[in-house]
């Protein structure tokens, strides 16, 4: 893995890498360097398998984390790179010409979080919700337990019990 | 998104002449459903002796509980030796299993299958989803009450109930249409409006006919 970093150094400044386990590395990646990079692992470095695509809303730092994860085949490690993306306006540039599945992955995170990706096939296309008007739901600020009371009739007389509380209850009546 | 399958439009017929479709209109009935009087006494009793002795399952499996149908079919839970046996299309089926969470996307589909079904028809609710919205009570995209969009016979809680609690369920629906108390039909025809009320608020893109027949 500190092979494929330093050979990385030769063509991009490497600032902020965190190797979580042996196997598993995270990099930081600005917006416009970003697909440059992962093109560039795909290609000289043997990241061929592109895992995920994911989103995290960091809501007090008001700023999207997009991760690609890449998989390298041969030596088993996977690659982490993380993009920052505004809230506002929250636009990336689209990788669907890496890899298809990239479309539906980028399709879900335009419904979800509302994260545009100009340019990739079918991106506008609703992929779970049908008919969807408010908020994209993944975000921080969508209160899906209120949605939720609002819109379908919830069933009154619904009780929960936290299991470490029933736990503590049932082996130590006592106390 | 693209609706045009359901506006009026001018197509060119097989043998060459333009004709106006209107297809919610064309395709679909117009009237309302209605609800029917049963006969009564010895005929009415024989009548649903058979309706519970052949209990034909719409092949349609909505959710997580899809899964525990399947064993049904198997040697070891067999469900055919009750008459139950399942059935591809709604207008052979008499009975439809909601198996689990309904998502609005799923919801739709099923309004329109069960619509499509002929009467008498039964609803079976598997899983605690349909009673109160079970594990996803909280979530943007299942609903959390199912009798408030179709009318139910059998709910059978669990998550997801075991085999035997189906086949128990079964069992309830059994001696429920025996009884005559199995009129879910009938309801379903007498509050239509509050039925499709709650469907409409939630089904936000509705572009089918308001009943489905």
């Amino acid at each position: 893995m500190q092979t494929i970093i330093e050979n990385l150094q030769k063509h991009f400044q490497v600032v902020s890498y965190h190797q979580q386990r042996e196997n598993l590395g995270f990099l930081i990646a600005s917006k416009e360097v970003a697909v440059g990079l992962i093109t560039h692992l795909r290609d000289y470095e043997g990241f061929a398998h592109l895992v995920l695509l994911t989103a995290v809303d960091w809501i007090e730092d008001e700023h999207f984390q997009l991760t690609y994860l890449l998989h390298h085949p041969e030596k088993k490690v996977d690659l982490g790179v993380r993009v920052m993306i505004s809230r506002e306006n929250a636009e990336m540039y689209s990788i669907h010409h890496l890899w298809e599945q990239a479309r539906t992955y980028q399709r879900e995170l335009r419904e979800m979080f509302g994260i545009n990706f100009p340019g990739s096939p079918n991106v506008d296309k609703p992929f779970i919700l049908e008919g969807w008007e408010d908020i994209p739901p993944y975000r921080r600020d969508f209160d899906t337990k209120k949605y939720s009371e609002e819109t379908y009739f919830p069933r009154p007389g619904r009780e929960t019990h936290d299991p470490a509380e029933y736990m503590k209850k049932k082996l130590y009546p006592n106390e | 998104m693209g609706k045009e399958y359901i506006e009026k439009r001018t197509v060119i017929s097989p043998e060459g002449n333009p004709i106006e479709i209107d297809p919610l209109k064309d395709y679909f009935c117009d009237a309302r459903p209605k609800s029917c009087k049963s006969a009564s006494g010895i005929i009415e009793k024989f009548a649903n002796w058979a309706r519970s002795e052949s209990l034909w399952v719409l092949g349609f499996g909505t959710g997580c509980g899809a899964i525990e149908m399947r064993p049904l079919m198997t040697p070891r839970f067999d469900a055919y030796r009750f008459g139950i046996q399942w059935r591809p299309t709604p207008r052979q089926a008499s009975v439809f299993v909601i198996s689990g969470y309904l998502s609005v996307k799923t919801l739709k589909r099923v309004v329109r299958s069960y619509e499509q079904m002929q009467n008498p028809k039964f609803v079976v609710a598997l899983g605690s989803c349909t009673i109160n919205g079970g594990m996803y009570w909280d979530s943007y995209n299942t609903i959390n009450r199912l009798d408030h969009y179709m009318p139910v016979d059998v709910y059978i809680a669990g998550c997801m109930p075991r085999p035997e609690a189906l086949l128990a369920g079964f069992d309830k629906l059994k001696h429920i249409i025996r009884e005559g108390r199995a009129e879910g039909a009938n309801k379903y025809a007498d509050n239509f409006d509050w039925y499709k009320g709650n469907q409409k608020k939630i089904i936000k893109d509705w572009d089918m006919p308001d009943y489905n027949w």
